[in-house]
């Protein structure tokens, strides 16, 4: 017994086990001799059980699919007993030796990735230091007006005066100030500053450029943007203010609110609006009935469909 | 101007691994800044495919120059690393890397069929390693190294297991195609040879007393084969 006792190593299973009894007998996994197997298998659970190991019950499943093996073999083909479940041509010795296989290929890939665990410790990715700048000049005009961004938007919706002009298409509202506001502010926590016109880049049509504007204007009353020239007749850009450079925490109720009190702000942006809202706004007074009680909980929708509301009557 | 040659400085300063979407943001960010000069303007609307095969590029270039350091890409993330045989120096400066403890022998046979086989029900890994890896895998959930990716479509329902993205960075792997010898271990079925399994279906009778005297026989020649493999110890001494 005391050679065992130096040899003994922990197994992970009765699979584990079953390669190494191969290793030890230096055959090929296909070319094993089972029924040999089976005997040492048996030996080795029972040794394991001298030790007063606790023999896992996987252990004894194997045992027994071996003694299964064995017993097959003893009897000649013709009198085999036709196990009912067991398809045609399952051979119980195939079925094991398949599962061995595959089992010692994962035990390889597992021993690779051992390798690659190791190799990876002695790695050392290269980290550098912040570099640090100077800050820039301060912005030459750091105030932008109202009446700057007017005419930037305005710019911007040349861009469609053309294709309106001749054709008029009939939309449903696929867009909301509050689902632009998480636009802009996505943008901004992405990329720390964006250029006004970058804004507008993929917008559609004049509507949704009057969207992602009045967005815009909300998240610039409620401090959670600045925008800055930064020199004269540069394009304008939009950036976290510079007082507070942490975005505010989720503010939809407040927004909600303040939407309906910004009815003097928009007042000033009238004109623009209602030029872009011709053609929804016959859609919209009819559909803002029935939404209102569908979006009683979306406060942020009602306001932003309150502040659509405002522009439409000048038209 | 060469696109590698921009990639390089880069990633050379960078804070984090930038993956070929950040840098070729990065690249069309500098295009569009006011002083952009035509050398800038030329990369406005690089591909990320052409900034993807630039970095390999250069990863290639590296590697030909045999450099103490290498670029390399983890799990989907480009960055530059030491080659690992200068470790026992960066460690004296730097320290020990913060790193878990090592993963035992049991975590990694079940990450390994993990790995190949995801998505995978714990049925499936326990079928392969024929037992029970109840406790591994909680190991691995743990770890962060597996994750729950959905539920099989049979009865019951049974979770499926996926590797996360920290498992390709724990073992430096680029993607799940990086995996060593993918192919062979994925679903490919293994193939029964022509020739009979068992060699020799006579010994199933042979009584214990008997096997361990063949096993001991068979033990010997073995032992001589080992030594005359290795012709630097005296061959076949006994």
């Amino acid at each position: 017994m005391s050679e065992y006792k130096v040899q003994f190593e922990v197994f992970e299973g009765p699979l584990d086990l079953l390669l190494y009894l191969i290793k030890k007998e230096e055959v090929d996994i296909y070319e094993v001799n089972l029924t040999k197997l089976a005997t040492q298998f048996i030996e080795y659970v029972d040794l394991m059980r001298q030790f007063d190991l606790e023999v896992a019950g996987e252990f004894l499943v194997m045992a027994s699919t071996l003694m299964y093996i064995k017993s097959k073999e003893l009897l000649p083909v013709d009198q085999q007993a036709v196990v009912e479940e067991e398809e045609e041509g399952a051979d119980p010795r195939w079925e094991l030796i398949r599962q061995l296989v595959e089992y010692k290929k994962f035990k390889d890939a597992a021993a690779q990735l051992q390798t690659l665990e190791e190799r990876q410790e002695n790695v050392f990715p290269r980290l550098p230091g912040k570099i640090e700048f100077h800050e820039e000049a301060a912005p030459a005009k750091p105030e932008v007006g109202i009446f700057d961004l007017l005419n930037a938007v305005n710019g911007i919706l040349r861009r469609f005066a053309d294709k309106t002009a001749s054709t008029r298409e009939i939309y449903e509202d696929k867009w909301t100030v509050s689902e632009k506001i998480e636009f802009v502010r996505s943008q901004i926590a992405e990329r720390g500053t964006v250029r006004f016109s970058e804004l507008f880049e993929k917008a559609a049509n004049r509507a949704e450029v009057v969207c992602t504007f009045l967005a815009l204007l909300e998240l610039i009353r409620l401090k959670q943007l600045a925008c800055v020239q930064p020199e004269p007749f540069a394009e304008i850009e939009i950036g976290q203010p510079v007082a507070s450079a942490e975005p505010a925490a989720e503010t939809s109720a407040p927004a909600a609110e303040a939407a309906v009190e910004e009815k003097s702000e928009v007042a000033a942006l009238e004109p623009v609006i209602a030029e872009a809202e011709t053609e929804a706004s016959e859609a919209d007074e009819e559909d803002d009935d029935d939404e209102e009680d569908d979006d009683e909980d979306d406060e942020e929708d009602d306001g932003a469909e309150a502040e659509a509301d405002d522009g439409q009557p000048t038209t | 101007m060469e696109l590698k040659l921009i990639l390089e400085p880069l990633l050379f300063s960078a804070q984090k691994p930038l993956t070929a979407k950040e840098l070729r943001e990065v690249l069309a960010n500098a295009a569009t800044a006011e002083d952009a000069g035509e050398n800038t303007k030329l990369f406005k609307k690089v591909k990320e495919e052409d900034v993807t095969a630039a970095l390999e590029d250069l990863a290639r270039e590296h590697e030909t120059a045999a450099r103490t350091f290498r670029l390399v890409c983890v799990a989907g993330a480009w960055q530059f690393v030491t080659q690992p045989e200068y470790a026992p120096w960066l460690k004296a400066m730097v320290g020990v890397k913060n790193r878990p403890s090592r993963l035992t022998q049991a975590a990694l046979e079940t990450l390994a069929i993990i790995a190949y086989r995801q998505p995978v029900t714990r049925a499936e890994v326990e079928q392969v390693r024929g037992v029970n890896v109840d406790g591994t895998m909680q190991t691995l959930l743990e770890r962060g190294l597996v994750e729950q990716s959905g539920r099989a479509e049979v009865v019951g329902r049974p979770a499926l297991y996926s590797t996360t993205v920290l498992f390709l960075e724990y073992f430096g792997l680029r993607g799940l195609e990086d995996l060593p010898a993918a192919e062979e271990l994925r679903r490919i079925p293994i193939e029964k040879p022509v020739a009979p399994i068992t060699a020799d279906a006579g010994l199933a009778t042979t009584p214990p007393e008997e096997l361990q005297q063949l096993s001991l026989e068979a033990a010997v020649p073995a032992k001589l084969e080992d030594s005359s493999a290795a012709p630097e110890t005296t061959p076949l001494a006994g």
